[in-house]
């Protein structure tokens, strides 16, 4: 070695950025095209079938379409509401101030989750009626806790020397939190998001139970009316909704999750 | 002895840029004080190192003047004015501040990061582009080329110029380091070490630097603030007196065995005398050649290029094997132990131990020789300066004697 120092750039671990996520164009389409498949092949299979009056009656294109509508409602509206309770509670529960009530505050919103939510709703209908907002308290009290997890699981994670040199450089905590803890923090946050957003869409079911409608309905009246053609195409398009929902919290994952990470 | 604070800077003007008054720190929950009852100042344009074994409080103490720590009590002055209850995030961005880990924002690119201060404190988006570019060329990194990347595309060695470029970006008068060339293999950070002493003849800054590296300490050093327990000063002093003369036990525990030889990196090659030697022209025949090692004390002849770079050793067992007549261009031993002007003495004897060679060659920036350092040199420097540093300190006590008398 010769004690030269030109300022040569060491570019021996340089390399161009890769793209974060691997997936093709047909990867993208795969899921889409099997759902898409399955409802087509149910829509033929049911069509093609002497239905009984019963059936004719409830398996109309308009009733399924307000049950999926109702369905989108419920998933919907509980999954806003964890978002805006979560993630505000989240962040002040990893500041320096909250760090001795933080665990008596996870306990609480602990409760939410370990009771289960078919008894959950039962109880609510009993104390509140029964309806579209008692359901929505049951998903929200059960999907909290994943994403204020995550949500402090990811403020946490974010390197303290990255925070230590955005303060040393005489941001504000404020702008820390908004323009370096945020956005590090999102891939974590977006994970607990997808997994609410899931377990939503599959719970929304109960609502049937306590007349806040949904796809539930379909499969609640194929059990009573004792009518397996019903049930099935219930179960089916539920099962359809909530792979389609998953598949696009999915993507908003990939979309949002910050660049150079 | 004198009152020496009148020489030195008082709280409200004079030479000290940043000057810390009876500063202490205390943890909750710890019984003895991080920081204890420190006063000092660090004058304009200087690099100060503190240095200590871990634990000694130097981070704290560092972190304080910029008040990332909070000093328990206290006073810091920074160009006279008492900051230690303005705004510390207004007082942050006038201060650079390089931290081990350097803490890049893994989601901005590389421009954004250096971005961050000239942002917060408003400047316009042209001028801010401006100078990124500027600073990463500075530190030898084409603008173009790395501008848009994100940090995790960037090597240790580019993270780290990063870092320092961030903290400059801003132009502040003074910066903090926290062990800015910790977390880096050693022969990049002997470059990195050059290159920032090469900006700071430029730049001037005021800067503390924090090391446990006693030789990166005496390398990097105007002065050197070595700390012990509880971030009390056993001695400050530039590092030629503390070498030579170490204020007591700890000190010179801290310094090590090898103070001699420390002493060897303080020196560099442009300041030491350079010696000839015989040189010939690769063209040259062998006559020529054996001709001029004849006249010469010299056991051998350094063959130049066109270009006056060094290309061969040749002596005259080469000649020899040669024959008369022979070409010169495939004999003799290559030129190892080739060092610039602005390298240690200390870099320049490891040089020549692991070429086995007695002598250097010295070169300019384009690789044109300039003359020779030798085992000789290099022992003369050192006992030179010991006897003059010895001179220099003998005189001073003498004086101080008679004021006080």
């Amino acid at each position: 070695m010769s004690v030269t120092q030109e300022g040569h750039p060491d570019t021996e671990s340089s390399f161009v950025g890769t793209s974060y996520h691997g997936r093709s164009l047909i990867g993208y389409l795969f899921l889409p095209a099997l759902l898409l498949a399955a409802v087509v092949a149910l829509f033929v299979a049911v069509s093609g079938r002497e239905l009984s009056s019963g059936e004719q009656r409830r398996l109309t294109l308009d009733n399924i379409a307000v049950n999926a509508w109702q369905h989108l409602q419920l998933s919907a509206v509980s999954t806003a509401l964890v978002l805006l309770i979560a993630i505000p509670v989240g962040i002040l529960l990893t500041r320096p101030f909250a760090r001795s009530i933080t665990p008596p505050a996870i306990a609480v919103f602990n409760v939410g989750q370990a009771v289960p939510s078919i008894g959950l709703i039962a109880l609510l209908a009993i104390a509140v009626g029964i309806g579209f907002w008692p359901v929505i308290f049951a998903l929200v009290a059960y999907t909290v806790l994943p994403v204020l997890r995550n949500t402090m699981v990811g403020l946490r994670q974010v390197d303290a020397s990255v925070i230590e040199s955005a303060r040393g450089m005489g941001m504000t905590k404020r702008a820390v939190l908004a323009r370096i803890e945020l956005p590090l923090a999102v891939p974590i946050i977006m994970a607990g998001l997808r997994t609410a957003l899931t377990i939503n869409v599959g719970t929304a079911t109960l609502g049937a139970f306590v007349g806040a409608g949904g796809l539930g309905e379909l499969i609640v009246a194929g059990i009573v009316q004792n009518k397996q053609l019903i049930l099935i195409v219930g179960a089916v398009l539920v099962a359809v909704f909530a792979l389609l929902i998953d598949y696009l919290a999915g993507i908003a994952e990939e979309v949002l999750r910050p660049r150079g990470l | 002895m004198t009152d020496g604070n009148d020489a030195t800077a008082t709280p409200d003007g004079g030479s000290a840029k940043i000057r810390l008054e009876n500063l202490s720190k205390r943890f909750p929950g710890q019984p003895e004080a991080a920081v204890d009852d420190l006063t000092l100042e660090i004058p304009e344009g200087e690099i100060v190192i503190f240095v200590g074994p871990s634990g000694c409080g130097k981070t704290t103490t560092m972190k304080l003047i910029n008040r990332i720590i909070e000093p328990s009590s206290g006073r810091i002055f920074l160009d006279g004015e008492d900051v230690t209850k303005v705004n510390p995030d207004q007082l942050r961005r006038r201060i650079g501040y390089v931290i081990q880990q350097i803490g890049l924002f893994p989601h901005m690119t590389i421009a954004e990061n250096i971005a961050t201060v000239p942002k917060l404190l408003g400047w316009k988006r042209e001028r801010i582009a401006e100078r990124v570019d500027e600073l990463l060329e500075t530190v030898g990194m084409d603008a173009d080329e790395y501008r848009g990347r994100y940090p995790k595309e960037l090597s240790g060695g580019q993270l780290q110029r990063v870092g320092v470029t961030r903290a400059m970006s801003a132009d502040p008068d003074v910066m903090l380091m926290d062990e800015p060339f910790g977390a880096i293999d050693p022969i990049t950070r002997d470059r990195l070490q050059n290159e920032f002493l090469r900006v700071q003849e430029r730049i001037h800054k005021t800067i503390v630097f924090v090391t446990h590296d006693i030789d990166e300490a005496i390398k990097m050093g105007d002065r050197i603030a070595i700390l012990s327990d509880q971030s009390h000063i056993a001695q400050f002093d530039t590092p030629e007196r503390i070498l030579v003369n170490p204020a007591n036990d700890y000190v010179a525990d801290f310094i090590g065995r090898g103070a001699s030889l420390k002493r060897l990196s303080l020196s560099r090659v442009r300041d030491v005398e350079l010696h000839d030697w015989p040189t010939a022209d690769e063209g040259a025949s062998h006559d020529e050649v054996s001709r001029l090692l004849q006249s010469s004390d010299k056991s051998a002849v350094l063959i130049l290029d066109s270009q006056r770079r060094p290309l061969r050793w040749v002596n005259a067992e080469h000649l020899q094997r040669t024959g008369d007549g022979g070409s010169l261009a495939e004999t003799g031993l290559p030129p190892e132990a080739v060092v610039q002007p602005n390298a240690t003495l200390s870099d320049t004897l490891n040089e020549m131990l692991t070429a086995r060679y007695s002598t250097a060659i010295v070169v300019d920036q384009s690789h044109a020789y300039q003359g020779i350092v030798d085992i000789d040199t290099i022992n003369e420097t050192v006992r030179s300066m010991r006897t003059a540093e010895r001179g220099r300190l003998r005189a001073e006590s003498s004086e101080a004697e008679e004021v006080s008398s």
